[in-house]
């Protein structure tokens, strides 16, 4: 039984691509057959982010239109078995597809993935609604800011109007050192005011723009992004793992040594 | 280290949620605040009617019921009124 995963956020820049490139290449590192979808069409960055752009041919609105075969717009990834990327065509925009054709060429993929994971493109538009069409399950990603969980209260009720039973809260750049100083709002904040269950936590970490970089995704790396990203999965296939907590360690004298150790003390 | 906690100012992290809270109320119902502060001032007018009621620190709003799920989609309105004077 496959499962339909949209990732969205509604602001622009919260996390989407990443959290979708990690959690699709983490399922796959598990043994899942995993395709990603990059439904940002006019504005695709999944590709760049999976450092598959060189190896783009076909993408999915010529796959809807018929101009190839769906087999010829996935490109496989040869770092990990059974996982895929469909592109979003580049030189087209979001109205050029429907919500019914995706929904037709979902059920398709759905004969051979265990996961189908859609990156959804920002805003609330017509490609917000090609995203979400197929979709059983949503994340919702989200920073801890004013204007990324006002937009992400509003994708929340727009899921919610949609028939989206199952929706998972990320909240993604958290930042110990301000959470510590009151200056940021802390995970049981946002989970209070949006009222979802969390699916996941992931500390603001530099190795995440590194990897970019890279192209190449960091879940199940020794980073903290990389464990957090790697726990996220491992909740998606059903296994119970504990959220890292920002309170542990934190004594007089990790205090005391964290003043000579500048850097052991942002670990935390 | 804080050893005088109530002469705190807010922290950045209470004010964010503090305009959350309030915002995502009127953005939920899609309900101006300027639209709330008309409604109270109405309960307010036919309540004094029959009953002395402190009007400064009554407190109208819009949730959904249980205190942060999702769980209803069915909004209430919530009033909190406090009686100064009960008349006959």
């Amino acid at each position: 039984m496959s499962e339909v995963i949209v990732v969205t956020s509604g602001k622009g820049g919260v996390g989407k691509t990443t959290t979708s490139a990690n959690v699709g290449t983490g399922l796959a590192q598990m043994g899942k057959s995993v395709v990603l979808i990059d439904a940002d069409i006019g504005l695709r960055n999944l590709d760049v982010v999976m450092g598959l752009e060189n190896r783009i041919v076909y993408n999915l609105v010529d796959v809807i239109e018929g101009t190839c075969r769906l087999k010829q717009a996935l490109i496989k990834d040869k770092r990990h078995a059974g996982l895929y990327l469909m592109p979003a065509a580049q030189t087209r925009d979001k109205n050029c597809i429907t919500p019914g054709q995706m929904i037709k060429l979902i059920e398709t993929l759905k004969q051979q993935f265990d996961y189908i994971i859609l990156d959804c493109p920002a805003g609330i538009e017509q490609g917000f609604q090609n995203a979400i069409a197929g979709a059983d399950h949503a994340i919702v990603v989200t920073t801890p800011e004013v204007s990324a969980i006002r937009d992400a209260d509003r994708i929340i009720g727009l899921l919610e109007a949609n028939e989206i039973k199952k929706i998972d809260l990320v909240v993604n750049r958290l930042r110990y050192d301000l959470i510590r100083r009151g200056e940021m709002m802390t995970v049981d904040d946002v989970i209070d005011i949006l009222g979802l269950p969390l699916l996941g936590i992931v500390p603001d970490d530099e190795n995440v723009v590194i990897a970019t970089n890279q192209g190449e995704p960091l879940v199940g790396k020794s980073s903290l992004a990389g464990q957090a990203f790697y726990n996220i999965c491992n909740r998606l296939v059903g296994k119970e793992v504990p959220f890292l907590s920002l309170n542990k360690n934190i004594t007089i004298w990790t205090k005391v040594t964290g003043l000579f150790h500048r850097s052991q003390e942002e670990r935390i | 280290m804080r050893l005088f906690p109530f002469f705190r100012p807010k922290t950045s992290r209470q004010i964010a949620k503090d305009r959350l809270k309030i915002l995502l109320i009127s953005d939920r119902v899609s309900c101006s605040p300027e639209m709330m502060e008309l409604i109270k001032n109405d309960i307010a007018h036919v309540i004094s009617k029959y009953m002395k009621i402190d009007t400064a620190s009554m407190d109208i709003q819009i949730m959904k019921t249980g205190t942060s799920g999702r769980t209803t989609k069915t909004p209430v309105l919530y009033a909190n009124i406090p009686i100064l004077d009960l008349k006959n």
